[in-house]
């Protein structure tokens, strides 16, 4: 099976920036790297395909020179879903930060738990422990400096604390 | 009767399109879902019996092309039992949320959306049952995942919307590692036919197979939230409407849990990684327990002990013998369906109490008595006292295991009775502080609050919401749970025997002749 070099470099690259990305706190960042890994992932199903040949209609060449077809309609099939789930993802992100100014991805309550469960233990045990680190989060990047929230840093008019849920009219057709 | 298979799925897809253009007649809504998925119920028993009894599974070719090229969906004994599990419970979960829906003025739950989803849930997972190619359980895994982004941020409330997250992204990895995998395993064996690549995987070099192994079970271990990979789902379940929870928690996991058996049993016949599936088995239902016994809170001890129960069918598999193959099919049946009765329980005593928090709720026993007999009977039926089903499923995987009998068998068996003994822990003192202290105690009350203490920093420790009567319709559907539940003991003999059928099966996988005799009308 002989394949382009290119293809393969480009799909590592691919990768290792997606796995960068989703790494992130700020979920627009999570979705350029899911985009980035999809289109990855897409690329490594076009890379099993072997060598390409002419297009795979019936009759129109030997088959000995055409393409295989399968990895082609997977491929199809996965762009597709890619697709549906990143429209999905912007429409969470929307809703995040119109509910919080930001669109970052928040702590397991049970992590915060524990965090604070340990630090009631170092303050009892009156261990020289410094506070520097307590504001010290996984992130990359601060919070300020992601996407959403330098676009919109102060009093946005399109953010409303009450923002409207899909909830159906009262009594209306019950 | 190869007919009715294509319909598994069509049947929902076509309802989801009903219920969504219905969507602002609720009536029309809750017609349309609950009659297709009878309907599915009872496509899924005729399936039943006639693969069962018939001892030859049905194949169909979707759009007619010849059998390795084609999407082939494929109903063997273990696919149709699990959609014939899970279509009822996906049935009595739909009434469970009809109850709720009807009587809530639906604060929680946005109704023109839910049903739609829903039933593209219950699509996606027959799907993924019934496929018989691992790019169609791949379509299958994401038809049901997009669904669930959208039950698990219903409403998009601030805290779902928190913990969906998490959830969704999550998935995706997997999603994508799954998708990847399956990139490798094309590249290297130029099929996705499940009885073609149990054919040919034996080909490659062992430590080709193993990439390929890791690959899967690690896309599928994150799907069925098996520890290490398990973070997720103790944090992102408690917090969407009860009846999401529930359906999650039973099938959705299960999914991967299925996709695990046939990734152990038919793809990877010749590559072994039994030792550390062992291993990894005991750390699930170790650790899952033990953060179970450290909550406060209903549901999130519930999804604790969800994640610390997937590791016994980690175990069944581990021990790759007929009969322990067997055992674990019967344990997820088990586990499918009292899992998703607590969660309906929990959710009735979330109604009834205001509050799902073992430190707040009491007085339950007095002022619904029924509800504390609900409770009661799931809860000591996963911590598996004999007669329960959950019983039988424990004492099947041990006893096969200890026919294996090395050493470190020995050791997950001891695990897995500290496990049970302590969910059963978990279980019965929650039972014990929400339905048998009364609710004027004075007596004791101090030193009760005392040793409870350490429960006070779990999460959601304090949560309260509006207590409310509970719908005649939300008891019904779980009291009929209740009774599948009994049921599964009661009948435990039929259906174990089914089991270790399937078990027996399994070891034998289908080749791609029989694939083609079994299409043939």
């Amino acid at each position: 099976m002989d394949v382009s070099l290119t293809l393969i470099i480009i799909m590592a690259v691919l990768f290792a920036a997606g796995v960068y990305a989703m790494l992130e706190r700020s979920l627009t960042r999570v979705l350029i790297g899911f985009l980035l890994l999809g289109n990855a992932a897409n690329l490594f199903l076009l890379i099993v395909m072997g060598r390409p040949g002419t297009a795979p209609f019936w009759g129109s060449a030997d088959p000995e020179q055409m393409s295989d077809p399968l990895p082609q309609a997977l491929t199809l099939t996965a762009i597709v879903i890619t697709f549906a789930v990143s429209a999905f993802l912007l429409a969470l992100i929307y809703r995040s930060w119109q509910l919080g100014q930001a669109d970052t991805v928040e702590d397991d309550a049970e992590d915060v738990a524990v965090r604070e469960r340990s630090a009631v233990d170092e303050d009892s045990m009156d261990d020289e422990v410094s506070d520097d680190d307590d504001d010290a989060t996984t992130d990359f990047v601060g919070v300020e400096t992601a996407p959403i929230t330098v676009l919109h840093a102060k009093d946005v008019p399109g953010l409303r604390d009450d923002a409207p849920t899909d909830r159906p009219h009262r009594g209306g057709d019950r | 009767m190869s007919a009715l298979v294509p319909l598994l799925v069509t049947l929902p897809l076509l309802g989801a399109a009903v219920a969504l253009i219905a969507g602002r007649h609720r009536r029309t809504q809750v017609v349309v879902s609950v009659l297709t998925l009878s309907l599915v119920c009872i496509i899924a028993a005729v399936l039943l019996v006639t693969v069962d009894s018939s001892d030859l599974p049905i194949a169909v070719s979707v759009g007619g092309w010849p059998i390795p090229f084609g999407i082939v969906l494929y109903v063997d004994r273990l696919a149709a039992l699990l959609v014939m599990v899970s279509s009822v419970v996906l049935l009595a979960v739909l009434l469970f949320s009809v109850g709720q829906g009807a009587a809530d003025g639906d604060d929680d739950t946005p109704v023109s959306i839910f049903h739609p989803s829903y039933l593209i849930l219950a699509a996606g997972i027959f799907n993924a049952f019934i496929a018989g190619d691992l790019f169609n359980l791949y379509v299958g895994f994401e038809i049901l995942l997009v669904a669930s982004y959208v039950l698990i941020t219903l409403g998009g409330t601030e805290s779902r919307i928190r913990t969906g997250v998490v959830y969704i992204v999550v998935s995706l990895v997997s999603s994508i590692l799954f998708l990847s995998a399956i990139a490798a395993i094309y590249g290297a064996l130029g099929t996705v036919n499940m009885a073609q690549l149990s054919q040919r995987m034996g080909e490659l070099p062992q430590e080709t197979q193993l990439v390929l192994h890791v690959m899967l079970l690690v896309a599928f271990s994150i799907k069925a939230a098996v520890f290490p990979l398990s973070f997720w789902l103790p944090d992102s379940y408690p917090t969407a409407p009860a009846p999401v929870t529930a359906v999650f928690a039973g099938l959705l996991t299960k999914v991967g849990v299925y996709a695990m058996i046939r990734t152990e049993t038919q793809i990877f016949r010749e590559n072994d990684v039994n030792t550390v599936l062992l291993i990894v088995a005991l750390a699930t239902m170790v650790v899952g327990v033990l953060g179970a016994v450290a909550q406060a809170e209903l549901k999130r001890i519930l999804s604790f002990t969800l994640v610390s129960h997937i590791g016994y069918m980690i175990f069944g598999l581990a021990i790759a013998t007929p009969a322990a193959i067997g055992a674990t099919v019967y344990y997820t049946v088990h586990h499918i369906v009292v899992q998703t009765t607590l969660f309906l329980a929990v959710g009735l005593v979330e109604r009834r109490a205001g509050s799902t928090s073992i430190l707040k709720v009491r007085g339950l026993m007095r002022a619904a008595p029924l509800l504390a007999v609900l409770y009661f009977i799931p809860a000591i039926n996963l911590g598996g006292l004999p007669p329960f089903s959950g019983f039988i499923g424990k004492f099947a995987l041990f006893d096969a295991a200890a026919s294996v009998g090395t050493p470190l068998m020995m050791v997950v068996i001891v695990g897995g009775i500290v496990t049970s003994l302590l969910t059963l822990y978990a279980l019965v003192r929650a039972w014990n502080l929400a339905f048998w202290r009364e609710d004027d105690e004075e007596h004791g009350e101090s030193e009760n609050e005392a040793r409870l203490s350490y429960l006070g920093a779990a999460p959601a420790a304090a949560a309260q919401t509006k207590r409310r009567v509970i719908p005649r319709i939300m008891t019904a559907a779980t009291t009929g749970m209740v009774g599948l539940t009994i049921a599964l003991s009661v009948f435990a003999g039929p259906l174990y025997d089914v089991c270790a059928r399937i078990g027996a099966s399994l070891m034998d996988p289908v080749t791609l002749v029989q694939l083609e005799e079994g299409a043939q009308p």
